[in-house]
């Protein structure tokens, strides 16, 4: 059931230690600051983050991390000039890491919201990344078995929601998104504007309102 | 004059822009290209208008313009190195598995990569240096060199400490497999597939004096067409 709440401390009010929670965003496009504030406020911890990235600088997801509270990350490009919690966590043997190529990242997201047990693919075919996996030779190429990641729970931004929970984006800020709010049990999404039910041209909806079910405007 | 002379097309090796230059001029008109992170930026910097590119970025956009400057700068329209770019005329967006099913169903013409080396048989490494210490980050890397229907690299020949970094097999772990079709260096254009590596083009030196760098058994495009 979609509600509408006031604050972004009542949207993730419900999430428990040990969730695995999917965040949008790819870099700071995207990425829900304040939800993932309130997240730190709430005191879930041993959680597994899905995210492309595994924090920049000292706000958002790169904070939850620096705090302890991410057990587990699940993401395709952790290092970067600016991930300074997540390199320290990582060196001192504090964080777990499955990196998965974006394309896999993005495609088994994408299958756990579709109801895809699992996929072969190409991507990653004989690298290390592929060790241990399922292979097979089709069409004459070698391909790699990849599973759905499923979560308990997603942390999204959109640009506006209408009143049955309708969603569009704005710009490369879209990235994660859609599949992210359809592989959760429950998506919760900040948006800049709530507009009336028939506000949002029907042919332009991304991501349609069954999948959503939290929606809180943050300014 | 043997062979060997005849493809040298520089009486220097050719620099970053150059070589730039050099690629995007290789780039079909028409053609829906990626440009990796680092010195494939550059190759955007000698398109022309009439050549009619689209350029792809992998967190969801075709139709990138250039980077963005002053009021154009917005936190909502980055490319993959996260840097703001601008929307051209004709863009369009979508979400991130969208992005990465244009280039792993094989709907890209070609993408431009950097390299840490090419094996004679067009093996990519790229994304690791294996390094215990080192944090592995591989993005859309693999994605891009087994999805787009031609992968060239752009890289120098030589490593810092003088080795090639065309090798008979990769020693660095591997992007993918057998996937690079054409490599750009400082001193040649090399085109490699299942039989081997194939010398387009020299830059300052002959055919003989790049053989001497390189530890493959390296074949003239003029002697091959010939």
């Amino acid at each position: 059931m979609l509600t509408f709440v006031d604050s972004v401390n009542e949207a993730v009010s419900g999430i428990k230690d040990g969730s695995t929670v999917m965040i949008g965003g790819f870099g700071n496009a995207g990425q829900p600051f304040e939800l993932i504030d309130a997240l730190m406020d709430c005191g879930a911890k041993d959680l597994t983050v899905v995210n492309n990235n595994a924090g920049q600088g000292d706000q958002g997801l790169a904070l939850l991390i620096k705090e302890g509270r991410v057990k587990k990350m699940i993401c395709s490009f952790p290092r970067q000039s600016d991930s300074w919690h997540f390199d320290a966590k990582y060196h001192a043997g504090e964080i777990e890491l499955e990196l998965v190529p974006q394309g896999n990242l993005a495609e088994r997201i994408r299958a756990a919201g579709a109801g895809i047990g699992g996929f072969f693919t190409p991507t990653g075919y004989g690298t290390m990344l592929a060790e241990g996996k399922e292979t097979r030779i089709i069409n004459g190429r070698g391909q790699v078995f990849e599973t759905p990641i499923h979560a308990d729970v997603a942390l999204i931004k959109a640009l506006k929601a209408d009143g049955v929970g309708n969603l569009v984006y704005r710009k490369t800020a879209r990235n994660f998104g859609p599949i992210m709010a359809a592989a959760a049990k429950h998506t919760v999404v900040q948006v800049s504007e709530i507009v009336p039910t028939g506000g949002l041209d029907p042919e332009n909806i991304v991501t349609p309102g069954i999948y959503v079910n939290s929606i809180v405007k943050v300014a | 004059m043997s062979i060997a002379t005849s493809i040298q097309t520089s009486d220097k090796p050719l620099g970053r822009d150059d070589l730039a230059e050099l690629v995007a001029r290789d780039i079909a008109p028409g053609s829906f290209v990626n440009l990796g992170i680092g010195q494939p930026t550059l190759v955007s910097n000698y398109l022309k208008p009439e050549q009619n590119i689209t350029l792809h970025t992998e967190n969801g956009m075709l139709g990138m313009g250039p980077a963005a400057e002053g009021d154009e700068i917005d936190g909502d329209l980055i490319n993959a190195g996260k840097i703001p770019v601008t929307e051209l005329p004709g863009a369009s967006y979508f979400h991130h598995a969208d992005s990465f099913a244009i280039m792993r169903g094989g709907h890209l013409d070609i993408c431009v990569l950097g390299a840490f080396q090419v094996s004679a048989t067009g093996d990519l490494a790229n994304w690791h240096t294996g390094a215990p210490d080192a944090i592995p980050a591989v993005g859309g890397a693999m994605d891009l060199a087994t999805g787009a229907k031609d992968v060239f690299v752009m890289m120098t020949l030589l490593t810092r400490e003088g080795a090639s970094k065309i090798v008979e097999a990769c020693t660095y772990p591997l992007t993918g497999v057998g996937c690079v079709t054409r490599v750009y260096t400082d001193k040649a254009v090399f085109l490699t597939g299942p039989d081997g590596v194939t010398v387009r083009e020299t830059f300052g030196c002959t055919l003989e004096e790049l053989q001497e760098l390189v530890p493959v058994p390296l074949r003239s495009a003029a002697a091959v067409a010939g």
